[in-house]
């Protein structure tokens, strides 16, 4: 009787006959703390350092004056005030990152469920037109879409026929617009996946048992492509948070995101601490945000594994 | 019965509930707009001008340029040498720990899962610092090495991707009797594990080498003077003087990844 009940408990332990080792994880799992971990941890350290008097890197002296910096400034007569530019910072991060997430989405639903209900040649064709974005570099991508809204690009050249007006680059238009345009495909792909195995005839049976078009629509189809619809918030909205290249190359550096702030303190600004904090404060909103996801698809009863 | 089916079938008639007024043409703007960008630099890298916006010529001469840039093919023998290290060590890395944590206790695999998932979820402006200043600490010095190890670590997730996926499909019989039969792990894994999982890893190397080819925002700050990538090469040309030479490189790389993508495609279909 004890032989029976140990056996399964053992071989819990062991795991199935025939899987490898758990030790065969060890060594990539050492390797991603040494390159992964300790940079994060760096970074958290740092924010905690003084700034040298000259040059580069830390002064190995403890100092919480670098998240004070972050929202206090003091001026040279020695006075405090509110510092308002890095929460202006963050909040434009903040806020091109929803508007890129809402309108992806907006685009991405119809997109999606016309991609799902075309014929299976129609559809692989058409999937991987959405999916050939993903392997061009997003520099490149975003470097067209400069050409594309430049004042003497062919925007431009088209109103300039009917006299209006048109200059956008360097402005926050042009960089949300770049958002849009780079982030696009992760939000339809997920939703794609969710719709392709939405069965239509769900929504039918539901259409001929007396619902409403627009009631099908919120009641069946729409929970139904619910996953996919997270997965794509999730994929959009935490990369533009953190996204450098589009503010750099259509915003001008007029437009900063915290990304560029961040750069702009490890290289010119040779503010190495004060730019841990900002990473730090960047980290922590970004897991506020997906442990907000997380729990919203947990309530839903969806399984969404954002990892 | 025959009578609510008939009555359905004129409703379903009135109303198809597959097509939405307004999704066809939103799909087909999409599709423009994720295209027009791309195709505007393909044709404008064809433009003998010197000033990009304005039309002149059909010239290729700005691809002759290309090639005779020394600078280019430095940076680009750089970022193939990286890409493929880190394609190498990345999926290498990948496997061992797909296979590893099947049955790995749950706290370490609550660290291994937060260490893979970490490069997905946090920006990686933050981790590229990071790694600078680890760098730093340790005295690696900035060039061709320290960026294998910084793409190594950063592509290892997307490799593990599809090997987790396929992973978790396989049918765990094969392995069983493998073990009953007296076949050691080692032979397991040879013999049936690593077959099993080709394409998967074929996949997995695949997307890990696109990721560290396109990466620029850890390049830039980990490569220092001497090893400069070609997207951080790129990056320099656009910001300094806006030459049509940039739309000509751009053309060549959306040639390789356009063919790249079939390629694998058609690798992947053949398999099937």
């Amino acid at each position: 009787m004890t032989a029976v009940t140990t056996t399964p408990k053992k071989q819990a332990q062991r795991g199935r006959p025939g899987q490898s080792s758990p030790k065969l994880a060890y060594l990539p799992i050492i390797f991603l703390a040494f390159a992964i971990g300790v940079p994060l941890l760096i970074i958290v350290v740092y924010s905690f350092l003084e700034k040298p008097s000259q040059g580069t890197g830390v002064k190995w002296v403890f100092t919480l004056e670098n998240y004070k910096a972050l929202f206090i400034q003091e001026k040279l007569d020695g006075t405090t005030a509110l510092d308002t530019r890095y929460i202006k910072v963050l909040w434009t991060s903040f806020y091109y990152s929803l508007l890129t997430t809402v309108v992806t989405l907006v685009l991405s639903i119809p997109v999606a469920m016309w991609i799902a209900t075309r014929d299976a040649r129609k559809r692989n064709l058409l999937v991987a037109l959405v999916t050939l974005p993903f392997w061009i570099s997003i520099l490149i991508r975003t470097y067209g879409m400069r050409q594309i809204v430049a004042d003497e690009g062919p925007i431009g050249k088209f109103l300039g026929i009917f006299n209006i007006e048109w200059s956008i680059l360097y402005s926050p238009p042009a960089t949300i617009l770049g958002l849009i345009y780079v982030f696009l495909p992760f939000m339809i792909l997920p939703i794609y996946a969710s719709a392709e195995r939405f069965d239509f005839r769900l929504a039918e049976a539901a259409y001929d048992l007396g619902a409403k078009r627009m009631t099908v629509v919120r009641r069946i189809i729409l929970p139904s492509i619910r996953p996919g619809v997270i997965s794509g918030i999730a994929l959009v909205f935490i990369p533009a948070l953190g996204s450098f290249l589009q503010s750099d190359m259509l915003g001008g550096g007029k437009t900063n995101m915290v990304a560029n702030v961040i750069a702009n303190n490890f290289g010119q600004a040779r503010n190495w601490p004060f730019g841990s904090a900002l990473a730090v404060l960047l980290i922590v909103l970004t897991l506020l945000f997906v442990l907000i996801m997380q729990g919203a698809a947990q309530r839903r009863g969806d399984k969404v594994e954002l990892v | 019965m025959s009578h609510t089916q008939t009555s359905s079938r004129k409703r379903g008639k009135l109303v198809n509930l597959r097509n939405f007024p307004g999704f066809k043409p939103t799909a087909w703007f999409v599709l423009f707009f994720l295209y027009s960008p791309l195709v505007y630099v393909v044709i404008y890298s064809f433009n003998s001008s010197r000033i990009g916006a304005v039309w002149e010529s059909f010239s290729v001469k700005w691809y002759f340029r290309v090639f005779e840039n020394t600078d280019i093919q430095r940076a680009l023998k750089n970022s193939l040498q990286v890409g493929l290290v880190a394609t190498i060590l990345s999926t290498t890395l990948a496997v061992m720990a797909a296979l590893g944590l099947l049955r790995m206790q749950r706290a370490g695999k609550a660290v291994a899962m937060a260490l893979i998932g970490a490069p997905l979820i946090i920006a990686e402006i933050v981790l590229a610092v990071g790694t600078l200043g680890l760098f730093i600490a340790v005295g690696v010095p900035l060039g061709k090495v320290g960026l294998m190890v910084a793409h190594t670590a950063f592509c290892i997730p997307f490799a593990l991707l599809p090997i987790r996926a396929r992973l978790s499909q396989l049918d765990m019989a094969p392995f069983e009797a493998a073990s009953d039969l007296g076949a050691n792990e080692r032979q397991i894994l040879r013999r049936i594990t690593l077959p099993l999982l080709a394409p998967a890893i074929f996949a997995g190397a695949l997307l890990a080498f696109a990721i560290s080819i396109d990466d620029f925002i850890t390049s830039f700050f980990v490569a220092g003077p001497g090893a400069t990538t070609l997207p951080v090469y790129i990056f320099g040309m656009i910001r300094s003087t806006v030459t049509p030479e940039v739309n000509a490189i751009s053309t060549l790389l959306l040639l390789f990844s356009g063919s790249v993508l079939i390629g694998s495609y058609l690798i992947q279909r053949k398999r099937r």
